[in-house]
């Protein structure tokens, strides 16, 4: 007779809705669990937390988790966040997306989203490409790298994210891989805490797309790969952050910017009250 | 009433502001947009009063993360408005879309210029017509209302709101560039005097259980941060917001989605006729246009050819009973447009009779003797 027992983190997930759709080896189930292990140890209340989404694998995230979720239009999640924050600063936001989302189709939005000190939390995995369509290349592929656009090896450039957002002036900038999964829950209770604009980039294998055609045919082989190679260093030069997957670079990871400058909520209390004391 | 909006009385006012002093009084509270002439002065004027009377205003990087940041704000309770041109109207196609699936109320005012493309920033037009119907892909329905002067985009502003707010849909102002810049008389009446429509909310706990129901028309919506939890999403769903491919799902919503306006499109449907009482000759027209025939029919009557107009004021839903009653009565009906024919073909879609087109090409405001002399050779 099997018995059924809650589990105790029944209350934060849509359990109804398990099995989920990602991969085996995919690093989503763990960013869900650091997500719901975060938000279950903070004393800000359940109905606060809203969770927005653009288009991809890691935005079918707030679909799994029990609070307020919005799966909005490819790229667009951080704007249609912007309106729900400030309409209602109490609301706790968080936008939960792919490198693809966020930096391809939705670059121009994170730019000023970053630049206003919007705040939001915006958490990025990324598994550099387009895990939903197939795996496509996008801004954050590596060099060389093959994907299904790049069948020849990838010849542009790709995004070193720590170091574009803290240039963009971001409060709060971490990185981390689906291995340090203690290490991002802390990171996004410390962001959910911060005033203006978080951003934290979680690296994830994607085994049956961008692995298995470099050399990580299953999501432990790159697991090793980032156990093999990341290295902590919270005072890392940015400008050598990027991801060199030949092995012969650190994969960084740290917690590389905290700062306070007014949020974009602060600046906008002060214009309404003046606004509205005038004649 | 907050002592900052507009007050009752007269006054001269240009449309652009017209419209913006119409959203504070319908009770916008979340203005969203990006400079676009010809209606910049919408947002310009709003960056000065949004603030001035509590509300949240903020000029954002483009038209996408314009619509994005309205349908969000309006998610989180706000009565939320952009306004824009053709290039931006473009743009803001697929999250008009976004507005249209998650049930959202939202108003944008397309002030319409000369096209395509970059096209006649700074002159009218009246080419975005069908694009306000068909713009975002997939099925839908749109609902759309032509000013024709500074009071309607006044009044037209307040009632786009108010079928918002009632239908949970995205509600478009299809305005020009010559009633935006233009000036005349605004009549702002007392605040009691003015329908003043508020969205259904929720209730928690929910008695219905789960997010949507497709089987009413009309539902409660749901706002975030009540404890509601639910998923709301820009997939095709079911009852509970979760994504399905399954196909009795898919028609459930869509059909719910179509059926919401056209079930209801009765109460939407609006026009005004003139002279038709007794008009042989019918002129079907709107905007700017509408202003332009109003003249020509003058003129044509003094040469004693009995014409009328049908001005649309929603021109979608199309007014399809009275085209098709008045379409019984005269012998030939005329719609001048400023685009080589767009609202035509929707009301050649129900008229009975032949439909004329009369093509004013982007510019400038239709001469009223281009349509007296075409009248006047057929009625000859």
């Amino acid at each position: 007779m099997i018995e059924e027992v809650e589990h105790p983190k029944d209350m934060y997930l849509r359990s109804d809705r398990f099995p989920h759709i990602w991969c085996p080896g995919c690093g989503l189930g763990i960013v869900l669990k650091s997500y719901v292990d975060a938000i279950s140890k903070l004393d800000i209340p359940l109905d606060s937390h809203v969770l927005v989404s653009g288009i991809g694998c890691t935005a079918r995230l707030p679909g799994y988790a029990n609070v307020d979720s919005y799966h909005t239009t490819h790229g667009r999640a951080i704007p249609f966040a912007t309106g729900l924050k400030i309409v209602n600063p109490d609301l706790q936001v968080t936008v939960i997306s792919g490198d693809g989302d966020l930096f391809n189709i939705g670059g121009n939005h994170i730019i000023h989203a970053t630049r206003r000190n919007m705040d939001l939390l915006v958490i990025c995995v990324n598994n550099f490409n387009y895990g939903m369509t197939g795996g496509q290349h996008g801004a954050t592929t590596p060099e060389g790298a093959r994907t299904s656009t790049t069948p020849y090896g990838n010849i542009e450039h790709s995004f070193n994210l720590p170091h574009v957002m803290s240039s963009l002036g971001a409060s709060y900038v971490a990185r981390w891989t689906s291995l340090h999964v203690r290490q991002l829950t802390r990171s996004i209770m410390k962001a959910m805490k911060t005033r203006g604009f978080s951003f934290i980039e979680v690296i994830s294998p994607c085994p049956p797309n961008f692995g298995k055609y470099n050399r990580f045919p299953d999501g432990l082989s790159e697991m090793q790969f980032f156990y093999d190679h990341s290295v902590l260093d919270n005072n890392a030069d940015l400008s050598e952050a990027y991801i060199d997957f030949s092995g012969k670079r650190p994969l960084i990871v740290g917690e590389f910017v905290q700062k306070t400058r007014p949020s974009y909520l602060d600046l906008e209390k002060e214009l309404i009250k003046k606004a509205m004391e005038e004649p | 009433m907050n002592k900052k909006l507009i007050k009752p009385g007269n006054y001269f006012m240009n449309g652009n502001f017209a419209c913006a002093e119409g959203a504070l009084i319908a009770g916008l509270n979340f203005y969203a947009g990006y400079p676009i002439t010809p209606s910049s002065e919408i947002m310009e004027r709003l960056s000065y009063r949004l603030p001035q009377v509590g509300g949240h205003f903020i000029e954002m990087e483009d038209e996408i993360g314009s619509m994005a940041a309205i349908v969000g704000a309006s998610n989180a309770g706000a009565k939320a408005m952009t306004a824009t041109s053709g290039p931006g109207f473009s743009l803001m196609q697929e999250n008009i879309g976004l507005a249209i699936i998650t049930e959202t109320p939202v108003v944008v005012v397309d002030e319409m210029r000369g096209g395509p493309s970059t096209g006649l920033p700074t002159r009218v037009g009246q080419g975005d017509i069908m694009q306000a119907m068909w713009g975002t892909h997939g099925d839908h329905e749109t609902i759309a209302y032509a000013p024709s002067s500074v009071q309607e985009m006044f009044d037209l502003t307040i009632k786009a709101f108010n079928t918002a707010e009632r239908f949970r849909q995205p509600v478009i102002v299809l305005t020009d560039q010559v009633l935006g810049h233009m000036s005349e008389r605004l009549v702002v009446k007392d605040y009691s005097d003015y329908e003043i429509v508020e969205r259904e909310l929720r209730e928690f706990p929910d008695p219905i259980g789960h997010v949507h129901d497709f089987s009413k028309d009309f539902v409660p919506m749901v706002i975030a941060g009540k404890g509601f939890h639910y998923n709301i999403d820009s997939l095709t769903h079911d009852e509970m917001g979760y994504p399905s491919n399954d196909p009795e799902v898919e028609e459930r919503m869509v059909k719910h989605l179509v059926e919401k306006i056209r079930n209801n499109a009765e109460k939407i449907v609006e026009f005004k006729e003139y002279f038709v009482d007794d008009a042989e000759i019918l002129i079907i027209a709107y905007g700017i246009t509408a202003r332009s025939s109003i003249q020509a029919i003058k003129v044509l009557r003094e040469k004693g050819i009995k014409v009328g107009m049908l001005r649309p004021i929603a021109l979608w839903p199309v007014p399809r009973k009275k085209i098709i009653e008045l379409s019984e009565k005269v012998r030939a009906i005329y719609v001048p447009e400023i685009n080589f024919g767009q609202y035509s073909h929707a009301i050649m879609e129900f008229s009975k009779i032949p439909v004329k087109e009369i093509h004013f090409p982007p510019g400038s405001v239709p001469d009223p003797k281009i349509m007296i002399k075409k009248i006047e050779v057929d009625a000859s």
